[in-house]
């Protein structure tokens, strides 16, 4: 049984001949697609490491069967840099140290971008916390993450209202 | 994952009609249904993806002010609905204190009111579960059954529904609109989680091949948005099950309580609704005297199915808690830390 | 690993010598991109993968596998059962030292603990190895399983963790506790914990004739080339392991294991490569674990609140065929002054996998509970808990008497409770509460970490181009050390740490010893330093000894490297640069090699430990028992600080630990079977980020000029030490409520608590 599914991964339309009904989106991209920058932690939903965005919107890949996703959009980590310019999330990422070992960091990076276009945390780490708390780092970095997506946030929001200008 | 074949049905008729095939199983988001089948506790042999059913993915607000949501809006969607979260804030409330931001992006209404249990015995192929595998027999039973159920269970079955976003539906007379091989019917979503009895396996009152195609709130149950809160105790500040939570709903007028809803959670295998206890505080004034003869008739029926007697005195505390935050008001906006005992950080500390 | 990587330009920014600045990551562009490579991300053409199927009993033996029906599914190639498996060279139940752990892999149809490898199953896609393993449908003869203190095999043993003694006394413990005026006695229990890093243990492995090449994870590299060696039967020259990043190790990933062992040989069999992955369930059985403690305490004190004597005997589980057990009561030997300690441990055997060194093994739970007996003593004796230990403060080692190294334990009490706010805390417990009317409560807790050294080499070449490269096969696991191991080198080079190009995590490099002891930047590191002192003195005998070089003659002087030149030490202005003196050599490089270990005199003379404070505030709700940590302020002194920005990353994460075995993590055992029910990260807890709203970090100045030339020591771990007593300590202030298991759940803090006025009205 081969199924053909469209998607467009980081900005690039492909045709992607499933050979296997079974495939996650989380398998598609590490064993198929040769984007490996998507880690598998759990392949539960339960750590986060391997949130992207599909249509815009953070989830974990491992929990979305490859063949449902036909015409959608997939963003990951390899998506977000503009050729050599890190994406803000990233730069801050690597500025407030919100990563150790950087199994994580993916997942925690595309949450985070998630996040920001969500909106709902406001300037709040609480509310950061709390909307963070889907991405597991055994290393424990959360303090440098939370600083991380505030700064990332402002960086944006500055940006936004420079281009809105 | 064992092998399946994958359907993908373009209307409901199809979709009912491919799942009249024994074996199938739909096949929302997948935010369950593959974690099972990843583990084996599911082994479908056809998937039916019902995510491209067309009508199914709005929230309709009803003439007489009710709500209709249909079985694939996301979770963090119907959250997130400023006027659903106006409305039925006890409901948006519940929502965010479930699983993750990445699984509530994912998960749709329907798959959340069709999940199972987490009884670790459900998931262990290697031991026995009536409600896995009918007649094996119950290893919970005299297992690791801390987190068990306390209400409503039976020797055959002592799990826990683990949704949060039931726990205020069946509070609110949530009614849950399916489709089926004989037509459409309707069911209150109280009666929509089974318990366990001598059947276990039968985890919900659907038919064979019955799809949930939407979700609805009457309106009589906006009448509670002022005073209305979900509480739920964890094992860490997010991202867990509940131990125990507790829906509750309170229409007040000077004083007096002219309504109460209270529904728990992580107690039984179906959100427990407490209408005794309801009846009781109906009239009276509220304070937390009642409050606490509520909680105690809430859980009146309750016993111990293991090593898990602390969860009746904790679902005691929570729902008399949940009526006295619920009393001081539906929170001007969604607490930082939905659903938790805890406000977020400020101030200082004082001695005593 | 490529030195390739563009830091973001604050960085750049240096005050005085490479080693001491807050450096950002050297691999952070490529973590942050996710083109950093782990194990996992590496895909050979004509990749298999291998699947484990795994055992769901503790103890007995497999009398069936369905082979057929998992052959029959489309995509399986093979499937490697006891029946079929290939010859391994080296007896898996000989233990290959020092770290080597009895492994299980099919060398029969014996079943020791759950999750064991029973079977391989290697398929062209996951999916059908995944399938194919579930299809196999394993029959048991199924014997009882030994799963907790009724029914484990007690023993005695010589050795505990790795090759320490297990009993150790200093003084009379009996005259001891006889001259004291209290004795606070108690008994503790730790639970069963599990690493789980977030990178899955796996492999890649792909054979070339007798040469295999393994990415893996690998805490350990050069004695993982020496004992895959010795299973494969092929040279240590020919193993090739490359781990440049690792997804967290926490000890995990220091020592071999069977599944990794089944893919390499199921490479070697299929003469293709073969991924292997663990599934975060495997991960509960074959790659080690902190075992189960049931610990006593008795401390006896005088009338002044001076212990009299310190007795601590830890009951340490290990597996049914192998021995780890956890060093805890070692926690207490060297902190506190007492005339008489006595630091003993018992085994007992359980049908489990066999524990290994998780994050401070030993030292976590010895101290989590240790913290809370003084704790528990200081209130015996009326005194506040910062007051108690300071009476109890160690001069010099206690037992021993040998003088610390560098000690500035006193500091980091004073410079901890000072952030903290310390002073004013009631010594009542249920005296505090916030304006929301939960219950507070602060507790503090001393951390204490041992300081080991590995033997390590390394290389440094200095190029014509004025920059140098430096190689040691070390491992990042998360602790810096790409980043941390070139400032040292670049400071032993006189060179900035973006001249310096580091080579390092695969096994064909000098070796680096190992990550782990918190002891692989001073291991590593000191290697890479004499490393560069060496090329420096090979460039410096090259320009000294060229009549048309300034610094001609200057070899009695001697000569200083410093910004990429040589300057003669008593003539600043007299330098030439490497570039130069190298091109007139007519050399395009220099070599510097170097071997280091520790001077055993210094061992010998000196008790070598970090130290530190942990102080911890929580609420409770008072009627439902939720905890939340709100604040942990720790104050660490580990000698020389070569990056504080990744060392204060280090005591964060260790603090987290401590927050993790406080309140969160244990694996949950069935009692009748062994089967660990949550063997996963929904059920098995460790912190999220809401858990942690409020970590601070106190990096206390130590000057230590003996621990190693470097005065480094490590801080890799000891920010888990003190930090579970602290919590736990502050628990009991918040509620009055002494828990004595570990982790601390609702209900034990709904004890007592029915008749107490609640802040909610009832």
């Amino acid at each position: 049984m081969s199924l053909s599914i469209g998607l467009t991964i980081n900005g690039q339309p492909r045709t992607v001949a499933l050979d296997d009904p079974r495939v996650t989106l989380l398998d598609l991209l590490r064993e198929r697609l040769d984007l490996t920058g998507t880690k598998k932690g759990c392949d539960r939903g339960q750590c986060g490491a391997c949130t992207v965005l599909v249509d815009g919107r953070r989830i974990n890949s491992c929990l979305a069967l490859a063949a449902s996703l036909d015409g959608a959009t997939v963003t990951t980590i390899e998506g977000l840099a503009d050729g050599e310019a890190l994406h803000p999330v990233q730069a801050a990422f690597i500025e407030h140290d919100g990563f150790q070992c950087g199994f994580c960091t993916p997942g925690q990076i595309m949450s985070a971008i998630g996040l920001i276009a969500e909106g709902h945390a406001g300037d709040d780490p609480e509310r950061i916390r709390e909307l963070m708390s889907g991405n597991i780092c055994r290393c424990g970095a959360y303090q440098g993450i939370t600083e991380a997506v505030l700064e990332a946030q402002k960086t944006l929001a500055e940006r936004n209202r420079r281009d809105a200008a | 994952m064992n092998r399946f074949d994958y359907i993908r049905p373009v209307s409901v008729p199809e979709a009912i009609a491919a799942a009249a095939v024994p074996g199938s199983a739909y096949l929302a988001a997948g935010t369950n249904l593959l974690d099972l089948m990843k583990v084996g506790a599911s082994r479908p042999e056809r998937v039916i993806n019902i995510t491209r059913l067309p009508g199914l993915d709005r929230i309709e607000w009803l003439p007489d002010g009710g709500v209709r949501v249909g079985t694939l809006v996301r979770n963090s969607d119907l959250a997130y609905d400023e006027r659903f979260a106006k409305t039925f804030p006890v409901v948006a409330e519940a929502l965010l204190s479930g699983a993750s931001a990445q699984l509530r992006n994912a998960a749709t209404v329907g798959g959340n009111l069709m999940q199972r249990t987490r009884c670790a015995y459900f998931h262990d192929l290697a031991g026995a579960c009536n409600r896995r595998e009918p007649g094996s027999g119950c290893d919970a039973l005299g297992g690791e059954n801390r987190l068990q159920a306390v209400l409503g269970w039976s020797e055959h079955c002592i799990a826990t529904h683990p949704s949060d976003f039931c726990v205020p539906l069946a509070a609110l007379d949530a009614i849950v609109e399916v489709e089926g091989p004989h037509g459409g019917r309707e069911i209150a979503l109280d009666t929509l989680h089974r318990l366990p009895g001598a059947t276990p396996e039968q985890e919900t009152a659907l038919l064979p091949g019955e799809l949930i195609v939407a979700l609805r709130l009457p309106a009589e149950a906006s009448s509670f948005s002022r005073n209305a809160r979900y509480i739920k105790l964890r094992e860490r500040t997010s991202y867990a099950f509940a131990v125990v939570s507790a829906a509750a709903a309170l229409e007040v007028e000077g004083g007096t309580i002219r309504k109460a809803r209270i529904a728990l959670g992580g107690v039984a295998a179906k959100p427990w609704r407490a209408r005794e206890a309801e009846a009781l505080l109906e009239g009276k004034q509220a304070t937390a005297q009642a409050f606490a003869e509520a909680a105690e008739l809430a859980l009146a029926e309750a016993r111990p199915s293991g090593d898990n007697a602390f969860k009746i005195e904790l679902a005691h505390r929570i729902v008399t808690r949940a009526l006295s935050l619920a009393l001081e008001g539906t929170p001007q906006a969604m607490p930082a830390l939905p659903a938790s005992p805890f406000p977020a950080l400020s101030g200082a500390n004082h001695v005593i | 690993m490529s030195s390739e990587i563009a830091f973001p330009s604050p960085q750049h920014r240096r005050h005085g010598s490479s080693a001491g600045q807050p450096l950002t990551r050297r691999d952070g562009v490529l973590k942050v991109t996710g083109r950093a490579t782990y194990a996992a991300d590496n895909h050979p053409e004509g990749m298999l993968y291998a699947v484990t199927a795994v055992s769901s009993i503790a103890r007995g033996r497999v009398t069936a596998l369905d082979v057929e029906a998992a052959k029959a599914h489309p995509g399986v190639v093979e499937v490697l059962t006891p029946a079929n498996r290939p010859p391994l060279s080296h007896d898996p139940d000989d233990k290959i030292p020092p770290f080597g752990f009895r492994v299980e892999v099919l060398q029969d149809d014996t079943v020791r603990y759950v999750n064991q490898p029973i079977a391989l199953v290697i398929a062209e896609t996951l999916e059908a190895a995944t399938e194919g393993a579930a299809l196999l449908n394993p029959q048991y003869e199924v014997e009882s399983a030994r799963t907790g203190l009724e029914n484990g095999e007690r023993f005695d043993t010589p050795a505990v963790g790795v090759g320490a003694p297990s009993r150790t006394a200093y003084g009379d413990i009996d005259a001891g506790l006889a001259a004291a005026v209290r004795v606070t006695e108690a008994d503790y229990v730790t639970p069963p914990q599990y690493h789980n890093a977030m990178e899955p243990h796996a492999v890649v492995a792909q054979w070339d004739g007798d040469r295999v090449t393994l990415d893996m994870p690998n805490q350990a590299l050069a004695l993982s080339c020496a004992a895959y060696a010795a299973y494969f039967g092929i040279p240590a020259g020919n193993v090739l392991i490359r781990s440049p990043f690792l997804g967290g190790g926490f000890g995990s990933k220091a020592i071999l294991n069977g599944p990794q062992i089944l893919a390499i040989l199921a490479a070697r069999m299929l003469d293709r490569p073969v991924k292997l992955a663990l599934t975060r369930a495997q991960m509960y059985g074959p790659v080690g674990h902190r075992g189960q403690t049931w610990q006593k305490l008795r401390l006896g004190t005088d009338g002044e609140g001076r212990l009299t004597a310190l007795h601590h005997h830890v009951l340490a589980a290990t597996s049914s065929f192998d021995e780890f057990m956890e060093p805890a009561a070692n926690a207490s030997l060297p902190l506190y002054a007492s005339p008489a300690i006595l630091a003993e441990h018992d085994g007992l055997r359980l049908d489990t996998g066999t524990p290994g060194p998780m994050r401070a093994p030993g030292e976590a739970s010895g101290s989590a509970v240790l913290e809370v007996a003084m704790d528990e003593a200081a209130i015996a004796c009326g005194m506040d808990p910062l007051e108690f230990r300071l009476a109890n403060y160690a001069e010099t080692e206690p037992g021993t008497g040998k003088p610390f190294s560098s000690k500035s334990l006193r500091e980091c009490y004073a410079e901890g409770a000072k952030r903290f706010g310390w002073s004013g805390r009631p010594l009542e417990p249920r005296r505090m509460r916030d304006e929301n009317g939960f219950l507070v409560g602060w507790g503090m807790g001393t951390a204490v970490f041992h300081c080991p050294h590995f033997p390590a080499e390394a290389r440094a070449t200095l190029r014509a181009d004025g920059t140098a490269l430096v190689e040691t096969a070390g491992a990042d696991m998360g602790q810096g050390a790409w980043t941390a191991l070139a400032q040292i080198a670049a400071e032993a080079l006189g060179l900035d740490p973006d001249q310096v190009e580091l080579h390092s995590g695969i096994s064909s490099l000098p070796d680096g010893g190992i990550a782990g002891g918190s002891g692989h930047t001073a291991s590593a590191g000191l290697a890479l330093h004499n490393a560069g002192v060496d090329a420096i003195a090979r460039l410096a005998e090259l320009a000294t000894a060229d009549p048309a070089s300034p610094l001609f003659g200057a070899g009695n002087i001697g000569v200083e490297a410093r910004s990429g030149r040589l300057h003669r030490r008593d003539d600043e202005g007299r330098s030439e640069s490497y570039s130069e003196i190298l091109a007139r050599a007519g050399q395009a490089e220099v070599v510097g090699t170097a071997k280091a270990a520790r001077d055993p005199a210094v061992a010998e003379a000196h008790a070598l430990f970090s130290h530190g404070a942990v102080f911890a505030e929580v609420k409770v709700d008072p009627d439902l028992g939720q905890v939340r940590v709100t604040r942990l302020v720790g104050a660490f002194a580990a000698g020389r600080i070569i990056n504080p920005r990744l060392v204060r990353s280090q005591y964060f994460g260790g603090m987290i630990w401590g927050i993790s075995f406080a309140l969160q993590e244990e694996a949950v055992t069935d009692r009748r079977t062994g089967r660990i029910m949550n063997a996963d990260l929904a059920e098995y807890h460790v912190p999220v980020n809401a858990d942690v709203p409020s970590l601070d970090a106190i990096l206390i100045p130590e000057d230590d000029p003996y621990v190693n030339p470097l005065g480094v020591k490590g801080v890799g771990e000891i920010g888990i030490t003190g930090t579970v007593g602290a919590i736990a300590n502050a628990v009991w202030h918040a509620t009055g409520v002494r828990v004595r298991h570990f982790p601390i759940r609702l209900e034990d803090l709904l004890v007592n608590q029915r008749d107490v006025t609640s802040a909610f009205g009832n």
